[in-house]
């Protein structure tokens, strides 16, 4: 196993995934993925991430039923959230740190907003 | 820390393509949303997969900096966002918005992915009358803060340009002030790492103080004791060094001033022993028995699979070259084995039939990837229809059937024009006014069913409309006029109705915006041929028009009859082959000079010498070789004159158009054992053009 | 390679040139995709007498055209014609049936000449140019008029 760090990305939107995706290799992280919230729990009981990157408007679970049941699971009490907001809706942060969320990064984002992000939540 | 540099160009520019492609699905989803919610479906979740489809969309623009597709998905977000929160009551006026700005979107995307614009009034008029939505929904305190990009420089985002640091700035010393609360550690924030962030701005001296800290009996491990005071040298001002903080703002005490004369205010030294190691200390980790918690999804512990996965449509098609070869190399190993003689020998044949069987079996799975649902056709059907009604004014409800039904790709993307054409004209010259339909004592509302369905390894498409039917003494006299039938000629009922489907045949007086110019059931009919379907009509005047559209289901293989005809080979289809007949010089008549006809089992069939119908022979031979009984689509019967029939065999299919173009009477071609090209026949043309079937022969018969 | 003349500035082109009897001809050797040996072609019904037929290569079907017949020489044995030019023509594939390749040359634009002078206007329909290769004549073909039956038309 390498010493890359894992990031868990949840986004229902495959280009977004893989925009992430392109980004976190480059700064060099390990990444997974999910589809919504569901599928985001199952993949954290793959593998524990070091970081989750969560989407909010997702079908079957959105992002802020996610966060909660994460951060009602001990195991990932500490475990850094960002979600991914849009500058529209001006209290969806608040929800989301009312939630747990631990950070956020504006869409669009860029890739020094997403490293800062990054930086500012995890080791 | 890697840098972050941007995206390479090229693996930006796939993503890009992909997110296009995702866009096609989403406004497909939107589409279908507002259509079930117009049907009167009241599940609350459709609305949130149309907000979805749009926010989708909009997210995704923005990354790429999609200015104008980006605002329009807005606008259409917030009506859908007002629509969920009930701020907007869904009624069928606004439904009839929302689906025409569906529309207006699936413009803004595909002019974004061609690097256009949209720049139609009604496109604008739709946007407007979102945003009025809106606007005089909410009040103003709540209107969202989306500032429309257009004419800026874009939001996105994937750039190389770096923000460039203001040249000269002052360097200051900063005093920050940091104490974290309990909901600081709840969200999993670190203050270590915030800490560590604020040295990207300059130089940081950080001192911890842990005076209210108890002792170990009395702590709380979740609470929060420590401060921080920072001392940072930087050329940032006060919002910047906020900015660091800004996950956590609602979650500490946060001071920031700076020092005006310089002079940092005591920090504390470093040999300091409440310091502590590296002047910051994290929270004592709090280990618990892990208990699995409710909300977690139980069950499967090993990852979901995507059950889709997108392919190239190039590696595709090279995977179906592939099988078609594998198809030829059978047949050329099985002629070869059977040229040697060790056909029939168990050895050899039951290897061969395997590989017939795998080759198969490989064939239609790989022919199955690149099967599609019909669905995609039929959407864009349904949004011409929306267009062709308010251009006509006409009221039009349409029924679909069968969009599941799937069909080869390239089949797909050929039909899309002839079924254009056909929902125009049905739409345009069938269906009436609502006031002549009321008049004639039908229904305002006319209504278009275009189903599909798999019939006898065929695909069945029908397109009926409940209009006026063909005017078929308007056909009749414009195609005398055109010269193409004689003055004289007596044509049945249904000979008129295929009378549309010649060459340079338009009845439109005025060339309507929609039909186009010039564009006949001709152009159709050669589009449906193409793709070796037939295409026939059945007009009921004053009730409607049926189309139906048969195809073959896959274009790449076929069962045939090899025969050989004037010293050539050619392959007939096998579907179209009843039976195989020894002539008997006595079941042979003649009509009049030219026409001859087989007598069998008391019908009367034409008789096609084929050499001469190809044009090989200048004159129909005398009856020898072998007469094969065909019947095509439409269940015309003919007994074609051959030389030989020389065997069964499946054969991957040619097109011949790809390098050259359509020839009378060909289907296709193919590629035989030995390498040698040989023709498909295209039984249904031969019989139109060479034929004259049974009801008017008998008429004529009888006319002497 | 043979020069046809001294280089000028003139932008240059390669051209394949071929033999039809003693007549030399020529196509931009952009064109081509590859050379290969007679084969049978399948004739088909009622086609000018210049298509000879389909021929396959490597499982794709396309016409043949016997250059002799489409240029009205004597169209003597066809044994003597042995070489297939497959050459694209817009998005087709065409053989062309030649007697022999021969060679291939570089002009610039300046040396072709007009065909103004030339016999026959149906010949100068798909002959474009000529120019002079050591006191011999050649005729560039304009393969996009070589074959109007390519143009998609209701047969």
């Amino acid at each position: 196993m390498t010493n890359k760090k894992l990031i868990l990305t949840v986004d229902d939107s495959a280009t977004i995934r893989e925009l992430l995706l392109s980004e976190l290799s480059c700064l060099g992280y390990r990444v997974t993925q999910a589809e919504d919230g569901i599928d985001g729990l199952e993949m954290l009981s793959v593998e524990q991430p070091d970081l989750i990157i969560t989407d909010i408007t997702m079908p079957r679970m959105d992002g802020i039923r996610f966060i909660q049941n994460v951060r009602g699971d001990e195991r990932y009490k500490a475990t850094p959230i960002l979600v991914l907001t849009t500058e529209s809706d001006p209290d969806i942060k608040d929800r989301a740190k009312r939630a747990g969320a631990t950070g956020w990064i504006v869409k669009p984002f860029d890739p020094q907003k997403l490293a800062e992000a990054i930086r500012k939540v995890t080791a | 820390m890697s840098g972050s540099a941007t995206l390479p160009p090229d693996v930006l520019a796939g993503i890009k393509l992909g997110f296009f492609e995702e866009c096609e699905e989403l406004l497909s989803e939107l589409e279908a949303g507002l259509l079930a919610l117009k049907r009167g479906e009241t599940d609350p979740e459709i609305i949130n997969k149309v907000f979805r489809a749009a926010h989708s969309i909009k997210g995704g623009g923005a990354s790429f900096g999609l200015a104008p597709m980006v605002d329009f998905a807005h606008q259409m977000e917030s009506v859908l966002a007002a629509i969920r929160s009930n701020q907007l009551a869904l009624d069928a006026q606004l439904l009839g918005l929302l689906l025409r700005a569906a529309d207006v979107l699936a413009d803004h995307v595909r002019a974004a992915r061609d690097e256009g614009r949209v720049e139609s009034a009604s496109a604008r008029e739709i946007e407007g009358a979102l945003i009025a939505l809106v606007a005089g929904d909410c009040p103003a305190g709540e209107v969202s803060n989306h500032e429309p990009a257009e004419g800026k420089p874009t939001a996105a985002v994937w750039s190389d340009s770096e923000t460039p640091s203001p040249a000269t700035a002052q360097e200051r010393i900063w005093v920050i002030r940091f104490r974290p609360h309990a909901s600081l550690y709840a969200s999993a924030n670190e203050p270590l790492f915030l800490l560590r962030e604020l040295q990207y701005l300059g130089e940081v001296r950080a001192t911890v103080d842990d005076s209210e800290l108890p002792s170990i009996d009395d702590l709380v491990p979740e609470d929060a004791y420590l401060l921080w005071a920072i001392s940072l040298t930087s050329t940032a001002d006060a919002q910047e060094i906020r900015r660091v903080f800004e996950f956590v703002e609602a979650d500490c005490d946060l001071e920031i001033v700076t020092d005006q004369e310089g002079a940092a205010t005591p920090v504390a030294d470093r040999n300091h022993p409440t310091a502590g190691s590296a002047a910051v200390s994290k929270q004592p980790d709090s280990p618990r028995p892990s208990i699995s918690s409710s909300g977690i999804a139980a069950g499967r512990s090993t990852p979901r699979l995507s059950e889709t996965i997108r392919v190239d449509v190039e590696r595709v098609d090279r995977l179906i070259n592939l099988a078609s070869e594998l198809v030829i190399n059978h047949t050329i190993l099985a002629q070869r084995l059977a040229g040697i003689g060790s056909a029939g020998t168990s050895e050899t044949e039951l290897p061969l039939d395997e590989l017939h069987q795998l080759t198969r079996e490989l064939q239609n799975g790989v022919m199955a990837i690149r099967a599609q649902p019909l669905k995609v056709v039929f959407q864009r059907l349904s949004r011409l229809v929306r267009e062709v009604e308010a251009v006509t004014g006409k009221q039009v409800n349409l029924v679909v059937e069968g969009e599941s039904t799937e069909v080869d790709r390239t089949v797909i993307e050929r039909l899309i024009d002839p079924m254009t054409h056909m929902v125009r004209n049905a739409i345009d010259h069938g269906i009436e006014t609502p006031e002549e339909r009321l008049a004639s004592g039908k229904t305002a509302q006319g209504t278009l069913r275009i189903s599909a369905t798999h019939r006898a390894g065929r695909i069945i498409i029908e397109i009926t409309d409940d209009g006026c039917g063909i005017n078929r003494a308007r056909v009749h006299a414009a195609a005398w006029s055109r010269g193409l039938i004689s003055g004289d000629a007596v044509l049945s009922e249904h000979e008129i109705d295929e009378l549309i489907f010649l060459p340079g045949f338009s009845t439109a007086k005025a060339v309507s915006e929609l039909s186009g110019r010039g564009v006949g059931m001709d152009v159709v009919k050669s589009g449906v041929q193409a793709l070796g379907g037939r295409i026939s009509v059945a007009s009921y005047p004053g009730k409607g028009t049926t189309f139906v559209l048969s195809l073959p289901l896959t274009l790449a293989v076929m069962e045939g009859m090899l025969i050989s005809v004037c010293g050539r080979s050619l392959i007939v289809p096998l579907s179209t082959l009843l039976e195989t007949i020894h002539p008997k010089l006595d079941a042979i008549r003649s009509l009049g000079a030219h026409a001859r006809l087989l007598s069998i089992r008391g019908e009367h069939v034409p008789l096609i010498d084929l050499g001469h119908a190809l044009g090989y022979l200048t004159e129909p031979a005398q009856v020898k070789g072998v007469i094969l009984l065909v019947e095509d689509d439409a269940g015309r019967r003919a007994a074609l004159l051959v030389d030989d029939v020389l065997g069964q065999q499946q054969v991957v299919i040619k097109s011949i158009q790809a390098n050259y173009r359509m020839v009378e009477g060909i289907a296709a071609a193919t590629i035989l054992g030995d390498g040698r090209v040989a023709l498909i026949l295209d039984v249904n043309s031969i019989l139109l053009s060479h034929g004259r079937w049974s009801a008017p022969v008998e008429q004529r018969l009888a006319a002497g | 390679m043979r020069q046809a003349s001294t280089v000028s500035e003139s932008p240059r082109r390669e051209l394949l040139s071929f033999r039809l009897g003693v007549q030399e001809f020529c196509v931009d050797i952009m064109a081509v995709r590859e050379i290969r040996g007679w084969t049978e072609a399948t004739p088909l019904p009622r086609a000018p007498d210049y298509i000879r037929g389909m021929i396959n290569l490597r499982g794709t079907v396309f016409p043949v055209v016997d250059m002799s017949a489409r240029f009205g020489l004597p169209l003597n044995d066809v044994a003597s014609r042995r070489v297939i030019i497959v050459v694209w023509i817009g998005t087709k594939l065409v053989g062309l049936l030649v007697d022999a390749v021969c060679d291939i040359i570089v002009v610039t634009d300046a040396e072709l000449q007009p065909t103004s002078e030339l016999a026959g206007e149906a010949i100068r329909t798909f002959v474009s140019a000529v120019l002079m290769v050591e006191n011999r004549m050649l005729c560039l073909i304009a393969l996009n008029h070589l074959v109007p039956e390519l143009d998609e038309a209701a047969a």
